[in-house]
């Protein structure tokens, strides 16, 4: 009779753990108590002593995955017995309450015959069983290919940053997605669509590996802060996933102008925010977007995802880098909201004090190079965004205004687009609405 | 040895030169120079079998190894967590500091930024490796991992907020605080 070796509890609100190590192969002889396999939970790593002494028959969950506690991980039995070898399914409670009983047995049995660790059939049989269906087999109903290919931790962080698990491909076995992976989604944000994997996967075969820079005396090198890895992989994996295309648009800023000089006081009692050009430009981008919805969207493989609340998201520049905080539902938001959150994120990103789902979710980026003087910039998309708005600095142009000269203050954007779901017109569409909202601001919305 | 009895409860407080360890859950990806770079910079990197993802220890920072055989309600493996962040809320509530717990993440947290990492392993209810908190830490070498896997996430020390304090001062409050926590009697014996 075989004994079965489950997933201990290592604790009242641990449900889980991962098999990190067998210590013991099939076939191998094990003393009771003798140290069978590792586990890893959260921050704690175990040991766990066989619960019996015998032969290790089967091993039904390898190293590296992750199961429920009392799932069965392995059996012990006398060298030569089957093991189950697949035929003992289904367990019951039976055999876990006989285990408890079985040792003493277990023990004198195994002291005599430890010689050959027994016909060895035992061992493809083995893993047959340990392997579940593999996970991109796409056999089953949908939800069963999410339970194989994750851990209900991994699937509590998908569900909060609706992430869709079946879209991942996982470094765990076969493909099972880890924490590490859906955290690395999470963060960087990258591939909501499956199609950037292939996308920035097939060019970069085509891409020859560029020869090391050469370093001569008097250089300096340093390794680039985990910040600036991060912009690097993600603005690589932004321009092999989206064919770019740029638009730019001149606009007039008089009427911006005038109210922001005539409100901005007003403005700073009631909001305790300052109202700046951006504060303008995104409530423009808002009304845009509910005018464009494609605009406001993401691309999954095939389909396309019309998001429906629109977060913006806005590139502050930090010492280190740059950083994408995100101001979400502001559809909902009024001039003042949308000034508030644009300070607080701002400052907040300035000093390190943004939460890790704050600068996650973002469905439209802005980024104003123009803050520092620039007059165009071509933005790189944020992915999964499918554009991108740069504003320009607004100066006073010389200008042609019903046949005469005038001078006034103008301001260039530019438009980053994703050619894939974005076609030209669209993006005209998308400019040409910004700009008469801007050049018509309608004063009721201060 | 404590497993044998040949050693009662024990809990070492010591101070690494600059080293990385992985766990058990580490990802090369969050060591983020290479062998030569770490090499230039005094530090070396080492496999440890203790359970989270890669860390970092050096001067200024107090590493606890408590060797505690658990017993009855203490075999908790996280409830044995739990107290380890109390022990040093606790400490660093003595010196005006104040440390929270993250619901998802272990470790002690001022704000988003962590001041101390905590990683264990049990092996018959045996506890080994422990915690690292940051007293006066050169945090730059902090910029050389992701810390504990943790991405978007900072590091700090009580010296970065401000609080100038020995580690021997430091210790002391660590010591009382296993003490009561832990219910368990410390004598101290010094090996420095």
């Amino acid at each position: 009779m075989a004994t079965d070796v489950i997933m201990p509890q290592m604790g009242e609100s641990i449900a889980e753990g991962t098999v990190t190590k067998w210590l013991k192969q099939v076939g191998d002889t094990v003393e009771r108590d003798e140290p069978l396999f590792e586990i890893s939970t959260d921050k704690v790593d175990a040991e766990i002593p066989s619960p019996t002494a015998g032969t290790l028959l089967e091993i039904v969950v390898p190293e590296g995955e992750t199961v429920e506690i009392q799932t069965i991980v392995a059996r012990i039995g006398e060298s030569g017995e089957s093991g189950g070898g697949g035929s003992t399914t289904a367990p019951d409670k039976a055999p876990e309450k006989e285990a408890e009983k079985a040792p003493e047995a277990a023990s004198e049995k195994a002291a005599a015959p430890p010689a050959s660790p027994g016909p060895t059939p035992s061992a493809p049989a083995a893993s047959a069983p340990a392997d579940p269906a593999p996970a991109s087999a796409p056999t089953g109903t949908r939800e069963e290919r999410i339970q194989t290919k994750s851990s209900p931790v991994v699937r509590k962080i998908a569900a909060e940053h609706g992430i869709d698990i079946t879209t991942l491909n996982g470094t765990g076995v076969h493909g099972r997605v880890t924490k590490q992976d859906i955290m690395a989604v999470v963060e960087v944000g990258v591939p909501a669509s499956p199609a950037s994997a292939p996308a920035s996967s097939a060019p970069s075969a085509t891409v020859p590996t560029l020869p090391p820079a050469p370093v001569g005396t008097g250089d300096r090198v340093e390794p680039m802060s985990r910040m600036r890895q991060l912009i690097a992989d993600h603005m690589v994996a932004s321009k092999h996933t989206s064919p770019h295309v740029h638009t730019l648009y001149e606009i007039d800023m008089s009427k911006v102008d005038a109210l922001r000089r005539q409100h901005k006081e007003g403005f700073l009692q009631r909001s305790g925010a300052k109202l700046t050009y951006t504060v303008f430009m995104t409530k423009a981008v808002i009304d845009a977007l509910k005018a464009v919805p494609v605009v406001n969207a993401s691309l999954n493989g095939t389909d396309i995802i019309y998001h429906g609340d629109i977060n913006v998201g806005m590139a502050v520049s930090l010492e280190q880098g740059l950083i994408v905080p995100v101001i979400k539902r502001a559809q909902d938001l009024s001039m003042e909201g949308i000034a508030r959150s644009l300070t607080d994120l701002a400052t907040r990103a300035r000093s390190r004090k943004l939460k890790p789902d704050e600068v996650a979710g973002s469905t439209f980026s802005i980024t104003n190079p123009g803050s520092y003087g620039g007059l165009i910039g071509m933005p790189v998309i944020n992915q999964p965004n499918v554009a991108i708005l740069g504003m320009g600095k607004v100066e006073k142009r010389v200008c042609v205004v019903d046949d005469m000269i005038a001078i006034r203050p103008k301001m260039y954007v530019s438009l980053g687009y994703d050619h894939r779901l974005i076609d030209g017109a669209t993006a005209e569409q998308f400019l040409s609405t910004i700009t008469k909202t801007l050049e018509n601001f309608d004063e009721t919305a201060l | 040895m404590r497993r044998s009895g040949k050693i009662v409860d024990t809990l070492l407080l010591v101070e690494h030169p600059h080293v990385v360890t992985k766990g058990s859950g580490s990802s090369d990806a969050h060591v983020l120079v290479n062998d030569e770079q770490a090499a230039a910079m005094g530090l070396s990197v080492h496999e440890t079998t203790r359970g989270g993802d890669v860390t970092y220890h050096g001067p200024g920072q107090i590493v606890g190894y408590p060797i505690f055989q658990l017993e009855g309600e203490e075999r908790d493996a996280h409830e044995y967590l739990r107290r380890l962040e109390e022990v040093i809320i606790r400490s660093l509530s003595d010196f005006g500091i104040e440390g929270t717990r993250d619901g998802e993440y272990t470790g002690v947290w001022v704000g988003p930024n962590k001041i101390a990492a905590i990683g264990v392993r049990l092996a018959h209810w045996i506890t080994s490796h422990g915690f690292a908190l940051n007293v006066s830490s050169d945090l730059r070498y902090f910029e050389t991992i992701v810390p504990c896997g943790i991405e978007g996430r900072g590091v700090t020390s009580m010296a970065e907020l401000g609080v100038r304090a020995s580690l021997d001062k430091v210790e002391d409050r660590l010591i009382a605080h296993f003490a009561d926590v832990f219910g368990r009697d410390m004598q101290e014996a010094k090996i420095r």
